[in-house]
This record gives C-alpha cells, structure tokens and sequence, in this order.
C-alpha cells in the first residue's frame, strides 16, 4: 500500500560533509518536481541490496521549497544493519533509488513564539530544513549544536554564515558542553524546544525540561529506532496464511516485506504507530521496542509494532 | 468540452433542480439497503468519467450559483470564514491545492501560471484575473484561504496536527448540515465529533483520528456523509436556523417529491505540504425525492435505508418530524425487489 506513490530518483552529487558524513542529492528520474514539504519531514529510502530490499528513513534536510531536488545526509554508523553502510559504500552519482512520500513526525508548531532547536551530531539534519522554513516565514528560532568533535560536525560554517548569532555550537572534545540548564530557565512562554540527536542526547532534554516545569506539548523530540536483533523465530500470517522466519538481524516488517506481503509502514523507526499490528497468539515473550504503544497495550500483548518490536521465543501469529 | 452553469437559488423561490446528467452522477451514498456508522475512509482518487470522483475537486453545473449562495452567506455573516493566526501556511497550501487542480481538471474554464513565486490565475466562468506573490498576503484582496474557497465549490476546514490530535484553526463553512464553524473553531478532533451519536461507543472516532494523523501527502482519501434537507438549501447553519428550522413542519404527503432531499457529503481529506496542516472538504449534492424515485435502486434503497434507521441517528440528524411522511412516500416505489450491491445507479 505505500508503493504506489513512491518516487523514482537519480543521485546527481554525493559529497564528505563531514567525518563519516555524505550529503546526497536526489533529482527525480522522470525529470517531475518533487512535492514541497515541511521542515522535519523524513522520507523512507528504498535501497536495493543484493537480493533483499532495506528500507531507512532519513531527514529531508533541503529547503522545503525546492522541488527540484531533495537532499539527505547519511553518517555510517559502526553498529548499522546496512543501510547507511550501502549509501556509503554502493550509492554513487548516477544511481538509482525509489523515495517515499514526505512525511512530518516531527513538525513545527507554528503557534510558537519562539522555536529553540537542539540537535547532536547527525541530528542537525531535520533543523537544516526547519531553519530555511522559519527563515522564510520570519519566525524567531536559536540553534544549539553539540558534536563530538569539530570533524564531526557537519554544515557549521554554512548554518553560521546563515544565521550568525542564532547558531550555537558546542565541542565535545573541546570540553564545551550545551548549557541545558540556562536554556531551559528564563524563556519567555510560548516559546517550544525541538530536540533531536542520539537517544541519550534527547532522554537529557526531555528529563531536564519536565523538571524545570515545561509542558510536554512544548517539547518536541524525534528518535528513530533502529530496530534491534535478536534469536531468529518465526511469524505466522493469519490472512496471508504463510509464515516467514525472521533472521537475526531482520525486522518483522523486513521478513514479512521478503515473503511479498504488504504491511503498512511509514516511519519504520517505532514512532508513527501505522504498522501497528494485532497478535494473534505469541509463543514466547513479545519485546516491545517501539515508543508508540501506551504501557498498557504493551502489557495487554494483543499489539506490536513490527516495524521495530520482536520475540523472544518460537513463534507469534499475526493478524496480516 | 466546458461545463454549462446555470442560475439557481438556494433559498426564497428555491429554483435549485438537477438535471438529467446531474442525477446520473449523484453520489449516492448507501452500498447496502440499511446504514450504520463506519469508519469508510478509502482512497481520493480519480474515479469513472463523468462522475463526482472523475476530479478530485469537482466543479459541476452548480458551480456560479453555489459561489453567488456563499457570497450572499458572508456578506451577512463573516464569521463563516475565520483562521486562526499560525494557519496562514496551511491557508496558501490550500490555494495551491484547488488552484492547481481546478486549472488541471478544467483548463477551458481556470488556468494557473507559475513563475516561481509569481502568480497568475484565470477564472472564466466568474470573470476573474489575478496576478499575485504566493506568500505575499498583501497582493490578493482577501487572504488566501478565503481568496481560493470564494472561487470553489465546497466548505473547507484545515485542520493543524499538533500534541497527538487534530484542531480545527481556520475554515469555510457557508454550506453546512447544521454545525458551525465559529463554535467548533479552535476545537480538537474529539471535541468536535462529541455530539456524534453511537460512533463513539464504537471506536469510531478513535480509529479515524488514528489513521488521520497518518494521512499522507500525496495520498487523499474521501468518505461520504449524508443528512436530509428541506427545501434545496446550502446554508443549514446553526447561525441561521431560525430561517430554516421550521421548514421541517412544511412537508406533507402532496409536496415530499419536491421539498425533501437527500444531502451528500462528499468530504475528501488532503495532508497539505508546507504547513503539514490537512485539509478537510465537505461538498454538499442534494437531490429531490422526485429524482430519486426516477432511479429504481436508489428509490428502493432510500426506503429501505430510512425505515431501518436506528432512531438515534435519525434524531441526530433531524430527520424525525419527517421520516416516516418520506418512508410512505417511497413505499409506493418500493417492489421489494432484491438491489444490487455498490452506490451506482444499476
């Protein structure tokens, strides 16, 4: 179901933004525009590896008003299950891949007065989008950067030159730390604070601002998961009536996509809840990873969502 | 092949009436001979020539007499289109939306030039020119959402998803099955569907609210919604119901062919680009009961669908003092023959 409006694109400029970071640019193939977005919008990248499809998402971190083209930044990650790996090793200019639709888990509420973006590391990317968005719309935002090093920090000379005195940035190995504390005191009401970088990085923001009283709908957050491995064991399709084996280091959705059966996704990090799916019945323990499902469904064990959940045990019957 | 349009009132001398192609393309609701609430969300997307689905914004032969109703509604009332401050971008998104399919759908009578933020739209049928800067509030005369929906045929609502929910910021209502915008403005998705009967106890809502902050872009679904009115008329507002409240009592077993209709809502639900807002349309089709007895599976559907009707929905949308005057009114046309399945005519 969420093939159909996939687009077609040709990378036309790959290019070290960064240690460990690659900028790519995608040009849709039939020469078409590409649909306008809003700033923090992801899109899924469909790669073909050999003989298995992966499917990451990644931040749209162009302007949102360029049709034209869209751009992504990928950091290999060491502990990746291949995606970033096959962007970085097997996608070069001239390369084709397929691109999903935009889609915002991860929005500006416009009803803000003032926008504070937090970002670590490769976590700069939704905010690149974000800041030309606000710009145009002469909304008032600040930017806080933290990277590990300055190698690692990627777009700092373009976002200063850009924003001047709105950009803050904040050297880990020069022992500069993002003073969190002051950021979160004093600021005026109506004012919202966007967070996104590893998951400790956000856990940080989310703990210290509802401890210094902020209201949860002032604090955005995005965080995809990457979904964890784990034993083999096997799925069971009730409508489907087949049944796929989920490898080692496979998600449920990845199998059940292997075995030609389309379940809907969008995000496939945990966060949008469209994959959620009903179980059927589970021989073993479901491992809830996403942060989607409330405490109690995860305990009713009647939901799970395959795009990052899994077993631990020897088969669950799902009802796809 | 351009549309011809014709003059009607939808109020006073009632002249409002379907024409022969009219009621071949109206969106009849029922699939089944009996109605309950369900969540029927499928896919906005181009359906049979010469249908109400042929186009994603259908413009039909009603089209500068709707437009005259809701000038005529705003002059009296301006309440009827109110934004809230944060949807001015949701508000171009939907200009872009209806501008860009209209001129699409029907380049004899709307175009639309681009040259990046400059702008230039053509609109024939009501005899209107307008260079504009996309994003430039000050080079329309109205701002942008009213601009486009005082030229499109249809209520509009954009809805801001925000905090898990959706909230109603900004809309066009001129044209309403008895709700009202300045009451609902500023409300969230539960709040506004609250009086909704039966739904609720059902899940209905939670599930929709569910798939609808999922919607894609690119990706527009529909569903139908019905009611009846008295007389052929658009505004059933609230605001105006001491102009039509008692055009209930008027109806008798001599004038149901004429005075009852049936009212569709073909409400189709877009995720708007650059605001990330959606777009919620609510297209009003009515249709005599003189009309719908000219089709044998529809006559006996309606009567089917309407001596069935859990009293609660009946109640709901404020069919009682009339339903069963229309349910005799239709038996004469109901042979108890087995109907086909699906909304068509046959």
């Amino acid at each position: 179901m969420t093939k159909s409006t996939d687009v077609r694109v040709r990378v036309t400029e790959v290019e070290t933004v960064a240690l460990g970071i690659k900028r790519f640019t995608l040009v849709p193939v039939d020469g078409r525009q590409l649909p306008e977005f809003s700033g923090g919008a992801h899109t899924v990248v469909t790669m073909p590896d050999g003989d298995r499809l992966r499917r990451n998402p990644y931040s749209l971190m162009s302007s949102p008003f360029d049709g034209s083209k869209y751009q992504i930044s990928v950091l290999r990650t060491e502990n990746s299950r291949g995606g970033s790996h096959y962007l970085h090793d097997h996608v070069a200019v001239g390369s084709e891949l397929s691109i999903s639709q935009p889609v915002n888990l991860f929005a500006i509420d416009r009803r803000c007065r003032r926008h504070i973006f937090i970002a670590g590391g490769i976590g700069i990317t939704p905010f690149l989008a974000m800041a030309t968005q606000l710009e145009r719309e002469a909304q008032a935002f600040e930017l806080h950067y933290a990277m590990r090093s300055r190698p690692r920090g990627a777009y700092v000379d373009h976002l200063v030159e850009r924003y001047g005195h709105r950009v803050h940035t904040y050297v880990d190995d020069e022992g500069q730390v993002l003073p969190l504390g002051r950021l979160l005191s004093g600021q005026p009401l109506g004012t919202h604070i966007y967070v996104c970088g590893p998951s400790a990085m956000i856990d940080w923001v989310l703990t210290a601002a509802r401890e210094a009283g902020w209201p949860d709908e002032n604090v955005h957050y995005e965080r995809f998961l990457a979904p964890p491995g784990g034993k083999p064991f096997n799925i069971e399709l009730a409508k489907s009536k087949t049944s796929v084996t989920v490898g080692e280091h496979q998600s449920m959705l990845e199998a059940i996509e292997a075995a030609g059966v389309d379940a809907p996704y969008l995000c496939r990090g945990g966060a949008c809840g469209q994959c959620e799916t009903n179980v059927v019945s589970c021989t073993g323990a479901l491992h809830h990873n996403d942060h989607y499902l409330a405490d109690d469904e995860k305990a009713s064990g009647k939901k799970i969502m395959i795009c990052v959940s899994r077993i631990d045990g020897e088969k669950i019957v799902l009802d796809l | 092949m351009g549309l011809i349009f014709k003059n009607e009132t939808y109020r006073g001398d009632f002249t409002f009436s379907n024409s022969r192609e009219a009621v071949q393309r109206f969106p009849f609701p029922f699939h089944e001979d009996k109605y309950m609430y369900v969540v029927n969300i499928e896919p906005h997307v181009p359906g049979p020539k010469g249908s109400a689905y042929e186009f994603l914004i259908d413009i039909d032969e009603h089209y500068l007499s709707d437009m005259r109703d809701r000038a005529l509604v705003l002059q009296e009332d301006p309440l009827r289109c109110q934004s809230l401050p944060h949807m001015i971008a949701a508000e171009w998104d939907l200009l872009d939306l209806l501008m860009t399919s209209m001129s699409t759908d029907y380049p004899e009578h709307f175009t639309l030039t681009r040259d990046g933020d400059a702008w230039h739209w053509v609109n024939r049928p009501m005899n209107i020119e307008q260079s504009f800067v996309f994003g430039d509030v000050s080079t329309l005369p109205y701002r942008p959402m009213e601009y486009v929906t005082r030229q499109c045929q249809g209520d509009f609502c954009l809805l801001d998803q925000r905090d898990g929910n959706l909230w109603m910021d900004a809309g066009i209502v001129s044209s309403q099955a008895d709700w009202s915008l300045d009451f609902d403005v500023g409300m969230n998705f539960m709040e506004w569907h609250a009086p909704v009967p039966l739904a609720h106890e059902r899940g209905v809502f939670d599930r929709a609210l569910k798939f609808l902050l999922n919607l894609q872009q690119g990706r527009p679904v529909r569903r139908l919604n019905w009611t009846m009115t008295i007389n052929p008329r658009l505004d059933t507002s609230p605001e105006n119901y001491h102009k039509w409240g008692t055009d209930r009592t008027t109806v008798t077993p001599e004038n149901v062919g004429e005075k009852v209709h049936l009212r569709v809502e073909l409400q189709g639900l877009w995720r708007l680009p650059r605001s990330n807002a959606i777009v919620f349309s609510i297209r009003a089709y009515m249709i005599n009961m003189n009309d719908i007895a000219s089709v044998p599976k529809w006559r006996r559907r309606l009567h089917r669908v309407l001596k069935t009707l859990p009293p609660e929905i009946a109640s709901y949308k404020g069919l009682t003092r009339y339903q069963q005057m229309t349910i005799d009114w239709l038996s004469k046309f109901d042979d108890g023959a087995v109907t086909s399945p699906g909304c068509g005519p046959e």
